[in-house]
């Protein structure tokens, strides 16, 4: 049971990055129905800077919001630069370029700072506390981070003019224009916020799995199983739907050794968490394409 | 005579195909003018093309300036209210919302309480349905929804694309209503497209008519409407 509570707790902190890569991915799709494949690599890029912060002797605190901000400006430039002319352009040119810029930031990572594993040391302070045995301080303030950010950006959209400029210009760009909307700059913002999610994610992540270029792979393929599980065009939804591919890989993994053990039987295991992401992405798919909380997109034909 | 809006030999293109080969016309200030034609005339495609909606050639002036080629919010931040076909409300946001994106471009707060305090006086029925999804209106509200977005802009000029599409007569008859207050009170000029031509007759106070393209005819409402050939051949009634 406590091993079962320790799972679960786990895959609360893990969920809460897969749920800000999911509320990136989702940022780039509602307003333009691409899914950013190069959003991991953005984020890992992102961790490698405040690195590179913390290096120099900032503190961590100081170093997020820079790197958030110039991760802001990298999504903004890459929206207005590399995909304002594609506009137009058939979806699969879209995805090459999202590949490529993959491709890009890898080993653009890998050439300024080398393959060899880094660690940046967690910025939360080592405290114990009831149920110290169950959770670490840095799985805790992933949470709290995760939250704070969402509440945020919630806030954003909510209550600012900008805000819902920009849901407007996602939900309805024609009408958006019509009422004096500069829908163009609405993407590129869509691109420097969810740049900037990634960059927490990316900087809350580096120090639980170690700084390397390859560091966002897997947990991208995580944080799609999310946003796919709580629905691609819902926000709310890739938040709870990133908790719980967070919980879930952790909780049936637990229940495949615990089978092992009484039984002896392998089936599922720690080994198995990317398969069990996929098969979630995979039955959500199939099962209910448009997720838990999505909406389902109805055309007149 | 100022005209507010005047246009050129106007062409328009979608694509490789042209829609609109030669239409001139000109929109006094505070008058209300409306186009005429059957389906595929290119009405809406006029509309479109003063708000830089399509690609054009020739000449679009408002108070002069030229203003073809200029992208649509730009032209929106001009003065200029565009009520599209088909409404264009945002159906996810609140009636509320929907407002206040129309109103995102001022600054002048004070005014824009103004005008939305306008707005419900025209349309009351928006006032109870301000925090209701915009996309659970009926037909005719969203239509109210679409021209008072339109007014939140605070234009000089409102372009309607068929307002009275798809709604019932007595509702049709309160939005007309409506439309000639607004001209008048807030002085708001007013280019209309209607397929219902004697409804727009009615309405308006010039006419022109369009055939594939081309305006083939205008004058005052009142010529128009007593010109037999022209009602029979293009206006059908």
């Amino acid at each position: 049971m406590e091993q079962l509570i320790q799972q679960i707790a786990s895959g609360l902190a893990n969920g809460a990055v897969y749920a800000c890569l999911a509320l990136a991915l989702v940022m780039i799709f509602v307003s333009t129905d691409h899914i950013n494949f190069a959003q991991g690599e953005l984020a890992m890029f992102s961790a490698y800077l405040v690195w590179q912060a913390l290096s120099w002797g900032f503190n961590f605190w100081l170093a997020l919001p820079v790197v958030a901000l110039i991760s802001f400006m990298i999504g903004v430039a890459i929206e207005r630069l590399i995909l304002r002319p594609l506009h137009d352009a058939p979806v699969l040119s879209v995805v090459v370029v999202f590949i490529g810029l993959l491709a890009i930031f890898h080993s653009l990572a890998g050439a300024i700072w080398g393959h060899t594993i880094k660690a940046i040391p967690s910025p939360f302070p080592q405290f114990s506390f009831v149920g110290s045995g169950y959770i670490g301080p840095h799985q805790i303030g992933m949470i709290v981070v995760t939250l704070v950010l969402l509440l945020a950006l919630f806030a954003f959209f909510r209550f600012t003019p900008l805000g819902l400029a920009m849901r407007a210009a996602a939900q309805n760009p024609a009408s958006a224009r019509l009422a004096g909307v500069r829908v163009d700059w609405m993407l590129a913002l869509g691109w420097g916020l969810a740049a900037a999610i990634g960059a927490v994610a990316g900087s809350l992540v580096a120090p639980a799995v170690y700084l390397e270029p390859n560091m966002m792979a897997s947990i991208l393929l995580y944080g799609f199983a999310g946003a796919l599980v709580g629905g691609i065009s819902s926000p709310g939804g890739a938040v709870a739907g990133g908790f719980i591919v967070g919980v879930l890989e952790n909780v049936i993994a637990y229940l495949g050794n615990l089978l092992e053990k009484s039984s002896g039987v392998y089936i599922i295991g720690n080994g198995e968490k990317l398969t069990v992401a996929l098969i979630i992405v995979i039955t959500v798919l199939t099962l209910k394409p448009s997720g838990l909380f999505g909406k389902v997109s109805v055309k007149r034909v | 005579m100022a005209a507010l809006l005047e246009a050129e030999g106007l062409k328009a293109y979608y694509g490789q195909t042209q829609a609109l080969h030669d239409v001139s016309f000109a929109l006094e200030l505070g008058g209300i003018t409306t186009l005429l034609g059957a389906n595929g005339a290119g009405k809406t495609t006029t509309l479109r093309s003063i708000c830089g909606m399509v690609r054009t050639e020739g000449s679009i002036r408002l108070d002069g300036r030229p203003i073809g080629g200029k992208a649509t919010e730009d032209i929106i931040r001009l003065g200029v209210g565009h009520v599209p076909e088909g409404r264009g409300t945002f159906t996810n946001l609140s009636v509320d919302e929907n407002l206040r994106v129309a109103a995102y471009t001022r600054k002048d707060k004070a005014a824009v309480a103004r005008d939305l305090a306008m707005v419900f006086e025209y349309f009351p029925i928006l006032k109870a349905r301000l925090n209701q999804q915009a996309g659970t209106l009926s037909g005719g509200e969203q239509q109210m929804l679409a021209i008072s977005r339109a007014l939140m802009l605070s234009p000089r000029l409102m372009l309607l694309d068929e307002p009275s599409f798809g709604l019932a007569p007595l509702i049709v008859q309160e939005i007309f209503r409506i439309m000639r207050r607004i001209n008048s009170e807030a002085k708001v000029s007013m280019l209309l497209v209607e397929q219902n031509a004697a409804l727009a007759l009615e309405l308006a106070d010039h006419a022109y008519v369009l055939e594939t393209g081309r305006v083939v005819m205008s004058g005052k409402s009142s010529q128009v409407k007593n010109n037999e050939a022209i009602r029979k051949s293009y206006l059908g009634y």
